[in-house]
């Protein structure tokens, strides 16, 4: 049966982490577009909220919360709502730990979900993107090969959140000449593994608070175990899925934050006798934005049930990402237009919040492949 | 460039040269600064020069193409290099038109002289848009009185175009509220004239090359001479200042929707060569989103054209130059949106041209009236509702 309900610990989530985005980073998010990074101290107040650790198993020191793609999602658009780039780096670890609490070995969580569970800020993040590979996930370049008992990673990622700081990466890579998808493994590799280089992007339009870095593999040497879910390692498509659930729930926030600013606006500023909002032309706009920003939670809703159904969730998914790339940068692009020349400047959101959309959904693009 | 004569193609070509030398890099140094170069910076003394040994076209230059063709292709060709650098450019700029039209002789040599002899780079500004009103153009409440000597002026201004810069700002403000948008009127203020205070560069989403500044007017007294037109205006048959204003806004919207088909061509151009380096040409969607973009283009262009063309055979263009506006400028936001969408990551991150081109591109649908208002002045005159 169909059900729209949360659970009182969904609500208790939400409640949290939109209190937290309105008060902690919807004030930080400008300055921190423009320093191209997020503050620290707010990196340890958002980790002591204790989210990263929470589903991870009890046994491995967490907080053993069953593991929800719809929890997660409500996270995402409740942070997102406040700046989905501040809100993309207070979460960014969870790109390691939650593909490692669906498809880690046993041996894997035991080694690394730990650190996860104290009260120090453990960074880590997931390598996925490349240059070349376009629209083309299959189409990776970087390579993990057999060598003895282990592997050696050659290749380059771009675009990982959060990149320079992180002690752990989640580095897909192609691992069998199996076609497609099914070839690409997850592995995970440390950032002081001797090969390894780091270096921040530069010229990114959007989403800038995340810090993204390109991180190169030159001959990097991983151990037999290094594969995500030990042995010939797991199928990645899961994860993938997972992706877009959550990026689709970041975008799906920052459209409902761009919405909401819009209509008091639109209600306030006169022009031609009337304020805009009686105007067709803004009224309709407005009209649209709050439909498509209902239609999309819902798209989203679908795809993290079906995930945690524990049915595929690779259609489903893909739609929801493949329609919230279309609507969330309509609704960003009208936002700012409703706002005019005030919303091309940066003394107000608008410009930033297209920007960050434009980041979310080039990003997007390429993982809703 | 074909169908053009050979006299404006020479002129063009004359622009691509410096385009790609000069006002590309210039454009480029300006977005990463984040700010418009110095007025100093050497690149103005070099626009100095080779405009002076590359005048444009001039009304009386044997060429079939009118004016506003003629500037409707080089606008076109320059915000190809760069749209910012060329709102940019020094030289008494958008109030031009209007100084001609309907400044007094006296007015004519004292404002527009000086930028004929100068060796150093200089600019004028004119200031309309107040931060209430942006496209409601009879809104604005910037008001003028007359007092023993000149006149006093008391308002805001906002999106100015270089007013920082600039030796003088013509300033529209209503002399005669009772009359309504029929008082306005237009002033000089020249530079460091007391009152004229909270200068303030704003920080744009893009077009960075050139300054958008908003300002105060706090009893700012003006001599009486700097009336636009003097105390009567000089032709009785002109409904006013505002009528006056509105017909060069018809003109600019020509030269803004040339000046989009301009970036969308650069956004066009960069992507179509991204898909070649990179081999995705040779995916069959990728080739149909080029061949779409290049649609688009060439209807901008055309709708561009045929407005320029109407206004110099002197037939109305009111319809034309709006829709010519508004195609334009969603033409260069969407090739640019789409452009950043096959190039994809390297878009995102990279310092890359179509990047810049869809932050320049989202001015394009704003300014001169948004594409709501192009829409509006379209649906009322074709459907005749009332004004």
């Amino acid at each position: 049966m169909i059900s729209f309900a949360l659970t009182d610990e969904q609500n208790q989530v939400r409640d949290t982490l939109t209190a937290f985005a309105e008060n902690e980073l919807a004030p930080r998010a400008r300055s921190a577009d423009q320093a191209r990074g997020a503050p620290a101290e707010l990196l340890d107040t958002a980790w002591s909220l204790g989210f990263t650790g929470l589903s991870i198993p009890e046994g491995c020191g967490g907080g053993g919360a069953r593991r929800s793609h719809l929890t997660g999602a409500l996270m995402l658009e409740a942070l997102g709502y406040g700046c989905a780039g501040l809100a993309g780096a207070a979460l960014s670890s969870m790109l390691f730990v939650n593909p490692l609490i669906d498809l880690g070995s046993e041996e894997q969580k035991l080694r690394y979900l730990p650190a996860f569970c104290g009260e120090t800020r453990c960074a880590a993040s997931l390598a996925l993107h490349e240059a070349a590979s376009g629209v083309d996930l299959a189409g990776m370049a970087t390579r993990a090969e057999r060598s003895g008992t282990g592997w050696i990673m050659t290749g380059a990622k771009r675009l990982v959140p959060m990149g320079e700081g992180a002690n752990h990466l989640l580095v897909l890579a192609r691992a069998s000449h199996a076609p497609g998808l099914a070839g690409i493994r997850a592995f995970i590799v440390g950032t002081d593994a001797a090969g390894v280089t780091i270096t921040p992007e530069r010229g990114t339009i959007g989403l800038t608070a995340l810090g993204f870095a390109r991180v190169e593999f030159a001959g990097v040497r991983l151990e037999g175990d290094a594969v995500l879910g030990g042995g010939d390692g797991a199928d990645i498509r899961p994860l993938l899925a997972s992706l877009r659930i959550g990026g689709a729930a970041l975008a799906t926030g920052l459209a409902r934050a761009v919405t909401d600013f819009a209509i008091p606006y639109a209600k306030q500023r006169v022009a031609f006798g009337e304020p805009i909002a009686r105007k067709q032309s803004i009224a309709f706009m407005l009209a649209d934005m709050h439909i498509e920003c209902d239609a999309m939670r819902w798209m989203v809703w679908k795809a993290a049930a079906e995930a945690d159904a524990g049915r595929d969730a690779t259609r489903a998914s893909v739609l929801a990402r493949n329609y919230v790339n279309r609507h969330a940068f309509k609704i960003a692009d009208d936002g700012l237009q409703i706002f005019g020349g005030h919303g091309y400047i940066r003394d107000l959101p608008l410009e930033m919040w297209l920007r960050n959309m434009r980041m979310l959904t080039i990003h997007d693009a390429i993982a809703a492949a | 460039m074909s169908g053009f004569s050979a006299a404006l193609c020479c002129h063009v070509e004359r622009a691509r040269e410096w385009g790609q030398a000069e006002v590309r890099p210039a454009g480029l140094e300006a977005d990463r600064n984040g700010a418009p170069l110095s007025a100093d910076h050497p690149y103005f003394a070099r626009f100095i020069a080779w405009r002076r040994a590359h005048p444009l076209p001039a009304e009386d230059d044997a060429m079939p193409e009118g004016h506003a063709v003629r500037m409707a292709v080089l606008n076109e060709e320059n915000a190809y290099w760069d749209r910012g650098m060329g709102v940019a450019a020094p030289g008494p700029g958008l109030p031009t038109p209007l100084v001609v039209a309907m400044g007094t002789p006296e007015q004519r040599e004292r404002f527009l002289a000086p930028f004929r002899t100068a060796s150093t780079p200089r600019w004028a500004a004119f200031a309309l848009t107040e931060p209430g009103g942006g496209s409601d153009t009879s809104a604005f409440r910037a008001r003028a009185i007359r007092t023993d000597r000149g006149y006093l002026l008391n308002g805001s201004k906002c999106f100015i175009g270089n007013a920082a810069r600039a030796d003088w700002v013509l300033v529209q403000a209503n002399l005669d509220p009772d009359k309504g948008r029929a008082g306005q009127r237009a002033f000089f203020v020249e530079r460091g004239t007391p009152g004229m205070t909270g200068i303030k560069i704003e920080n744009k989403m893009g077009l960075r090359a050139y300054e958008s500044v908003s300002f105060i007017l706090e009893h700012c007294e003006v001599p009486r001479e700097n009336l636009l037109g003097g105390e009567q205006p000089a032709r009785g048959s002109r409904s006013g200042a505002y009528g006056e204003t509105m017909g060069a806004l018809n003109t600019t919207r020509v030269g803004v929707a040339a000046s989009a088909v301009g970036l969308a061509r650069c956004a066009y151009d960069e992507t179509l060569s991204f898909a070649r380096r990179s081999g995705a040409i040779s995916s069959a969607r990728v080739r149909d989103r080029l061949a779409d973009m290049r649609r688009k283009l060439r209807a901008a262009w055309l709708m561009t054209l045929r407005a320029a063309w109407k206004a110099d055979r002197k037939i109305p263009n009111v319809v034309d130059a709006s829709m010519a506006k508004v195609f334009a400028a969603e033409t260069a936001h969407e090739l640019a949106t789409t452009g950043m969408d096959i190039i994809g990551l390297e878009a995102g991150a990279g310092e890359c041209l179509v990047e810049k081109l869809f932050r320049d591109a989202k001015a394009l649908n704003i300014v001169e009236g948004t594409g709501q208002i192009q829409r509006i002045i379209i649906a009322r005159n074709l459907v005749g509702l009332p004004r």
